[in-house]
């Protein structure tokens, strides 16, 4: 009986083993893992990729950091991120990763105020106050000077925030800790922090959910979301003292600054003066060196021409998705990035 | 010569039997002590995940108050406070239903289509997604508690502590609730019979004969009810608020550590954070394990009276 059991496992392990080696050997499939806010968009792109070219491409969506790990472990081509490599992740995987962008997304300031009055005026200020718990109310002087001529409710102010570790609250709350010393010693910037005020929902739409059914709620969801749902959105004052109403061009807007070359930078609080402060990137991730775990020189070049067409036709699905394609800058920086990917330290492209 | 050949044969029939036997019995040995592994497995990989948040932290992780990724101060009092008390207060909800529906099916109304349609709601119950729990809680029950919150003059948030333990109580009750109606159903009729021989009413059979024979069995329904309640996650955890300070009234939002493991799981990026979720699994088996141990103890105390 025993030897039956173990020489079943065995089997087993073989067939998986085989299994899993034929993947990773089947040059028609590269493997990636990763955000799930570019999942919609990466959905699209890889079909059309695949009609073209035969090419297939398996993205799982399990969130950033899962994509991430995976690239670490090794177990895929390509991870992607709504946030760069933190310093504990670089020291992980020890050895040096390219960050390509590819597309940005921006988090919107959704509110429920009884009345018509879609894209009330916020400043960065209020934004951070009300989210530390300071401004209680909707009737504060500081909402009113700025928002004349709304009628602005007298309710005292729920706040809704994500419960879940999302890039979306990363990109929020990095921006918050630009615009509010007190937020960036007190909270800091992360996928998941210790909020000093308000209820959490789970995912974009729990936060939502939170904030239709409270009169007086506000929260932050994905400008995706709040595009596909309808919801109401203020319109924040950036850098330049411009009020800005989120949208796919004012959003792509704020990528179209002076990137550092490795293109890791959070475009929030960005110096466009027209760009949506609460924007950012997505990133690819890859290896820089290509050859590891004996992988084949014509996998590597399909990752990197995959990775291409991502960043110039691949581009063209973004804005019917509401995502904001890449600025000029972004795009040159992404282009000199992925030339400088190796095999054996020769460059791919 | 014939006879000993059918002796012989006799025997091998019976040594082919006997080996049937032993290797159905060993068998049986063997998957039952996988459980017994897999159970110390999981235990061990538990132990052996949480030892960075162990030696980061120490026993403070367990009464610490401050739940902070960023700064890497992990604080699982308020989720552990979280959970004891969405599970009590929703088992203390779902008692009286749970008890009445196993009293009615058990022993007023055991047969009939009217019985059969109860028992086969009740079991439904328990067969819907919590997922769905969740959502119909968001939408209708949340709206509810908040009206309720008004009148009490209470912050009217909607969600918390109260509304997850009404949602947790619907869903433990038909654990309860059949495990008691067999219970019941249980009771040797010469016993009932000799109570209303004697002049009892219904009600006082049911008080002094039906439930002292099966209270053992009702609490075993209890606990795995408690059981249930304790690690219930995706209902919970959209409609109790979310919020790692400690709740001041059971209208406040809360948080259970379920919930949390839920919510950060997949975006945990750093070691000590990761190892801090799988920590708060450590706690939430540990708990379960205690109260399963006080729950047996206090049956067996039961059946020996």
């Amino acid at each position: 009986m025993k030897q039956n059991l173990a020489a079943t496992s065995i089997a087993v392990i073989a067939l998986t083993g085989v299994h899993t080696k034929v993947v990773a050997q089947d040059d028609k499939t590269i493997l990636g893992a990763g955000s799930s806010f570019i999942n919609p968009l990466f959905s699209k792109m890889f079909a059309e990729y695949n009609t073209k070219t035969g090419i297939q491409v398996n993205y799982q969506s399990i969130g950033s950091g899962g994509g991430i790990l995976q690239l670490t472990n090794k177990t895929v081509d390509f991870g992607a991120s709504d946030g760069p490599l933190n310093d504990e992740q670089t020291a992980k995987i020890g050895v040096p990763v390219l960050h390509i962008t590819q597309a940005s997304g921006a988090v919107v300031i959704t509110y429920n105020l009884p009345g018509n009055n879609n894209n009330i005026a916020l400043t960065p200020d209020i934004i951070a106050e009300i989210f530390l718990g300071k401004i209680t109310t909707w009737n504060d002087p500081r909402i009113i000077a700025i928002n004349k001529g709304v009628s602005i409710p007298a309710l005292p102010i729920l706040v809704a925030h994500r419960s879940d570790g999302s890039g979306t609250t990363n990109i929020f709350t990095n921006y918050l800790s630009k615009v509010s010393p007190e937020w960036k010693t007190k909270v800091g910037s992360g996928g998941a922090v210790n909020w000093p005020a308000g209820l959490g929902g789970k995912g974009n739409e729990g936060v939502a959910g939170l904030v239709k059914q409270t009169p007086g709620a506000i929260g932050y969801v994905e400008l995706i979301y709040a595009l596909q749902n309808k919801l109401d959105y203020a319109k924040i004052q950036n850098k330049k003292g411009k009020f800005i109403v989120p949208s796919i061009a004012s959003v792509t807007a704020a990528g179209n600054v002076t990137l550092p070359p490795d293109s890791k930078m959070f475009i929030t609080d960005s110096d466009a003066p027209d760009g949506y402060p609460l924007s950012g990137f997505t990133w690819v991730l890859i290896y820089k060196e290509q050859n590891y775990n004996g992988r084949s020189q014509d996998r590597a070049t399909k990752l990197l021409k995959l990775l291409w067409w991502n960043i110039h036709e691949g581009q063209a699905f973004t804005q019917p998705l509401n995502y904001a394609p890449l600025s000029k800058e972004a795009l040159a920086v992404a282009e000199k990035i992925l030339k400088s990917a190796t095999y054996n330290g020769k460059p791919i492209l | 010569m014939e006879t000993t050949l059918a002796i012989t044969k006799a025997n091998k029939v019976s040594n082919g039997k006997i080996r049937a036997e032993s290797i159905f019995k060993r068998s049986l040995v063997v998957i039952g002590m996988s459980m017994v592994v897999l159970v110390l497995g999981v235990l061990l990989t538990l132990i052996i995940e949480s030892i960075p948040s162990i030696k980061s932290l120490g026993l403070k992780y367990l009464w610490g108050r401050t739940w902070d990724p960023i700064n890497n101060v992990y604080g699982a009092f308020p989720f552990l406070l979280g959970t004891l008390l969405t599970s009590f207060l929703a088992l203390i909800i779902s008692i009286p239903f749970s008890f009445a529906i196993a009293i009615y099916l058990g022993e007023y109304n055991p047969k009939g289509w009217l019985s059969n349609f109860l028992k086969n709601a009740v079991e439904l119950i328990a067969a819907v997604p919590s997922v769905i729990y969740g959502f119909w809680g968001l939408l209708v029950l949340v709206p509810l508690v908040r009206s309720l919150e008004t009148k009490l003059g209470v912050l009217p948030y909607g969600i918390g502590i109260f509304t997850a333990s009404l949602i947790l109580a619907i869903m433990i009750i038909p654990y309860a609730a059949s495990l008691g109606r067999e219970m019941i159903r249980l009771v040797p009729s010469p016993l009932k019979e000799g109570a209303y021989s004697l002049g009892a009413t219904r009600y006082e059979v049911i008080r002094s004969v039906v439930l002292p024979y099966t209270k053992s069995g009702l609490f075993a329904g209890i606990l795995l009810s408690l059981g249930r309640a304790l690690g219930e996650t995706m209902a919970v955890t959209m409609v109790i608020g979310n919020t790692s300070m400690i709740p001041t009234s059971i209208f406040a939002p809360g948080n259970t550590m379920a919930s949390v493991i839920a919510n950060e799981f997949t975006e945990a990026d750093h070691t000590v954070y990761l190892s801090a979720l799988i920590e708060l699994g450590l706690v939430l088996f540990l708990v379960t394990v205690v109260i399963n141990m006080i729950g047996k103890r206090i049956i067996k105390k039961f059946t020996n009276e």
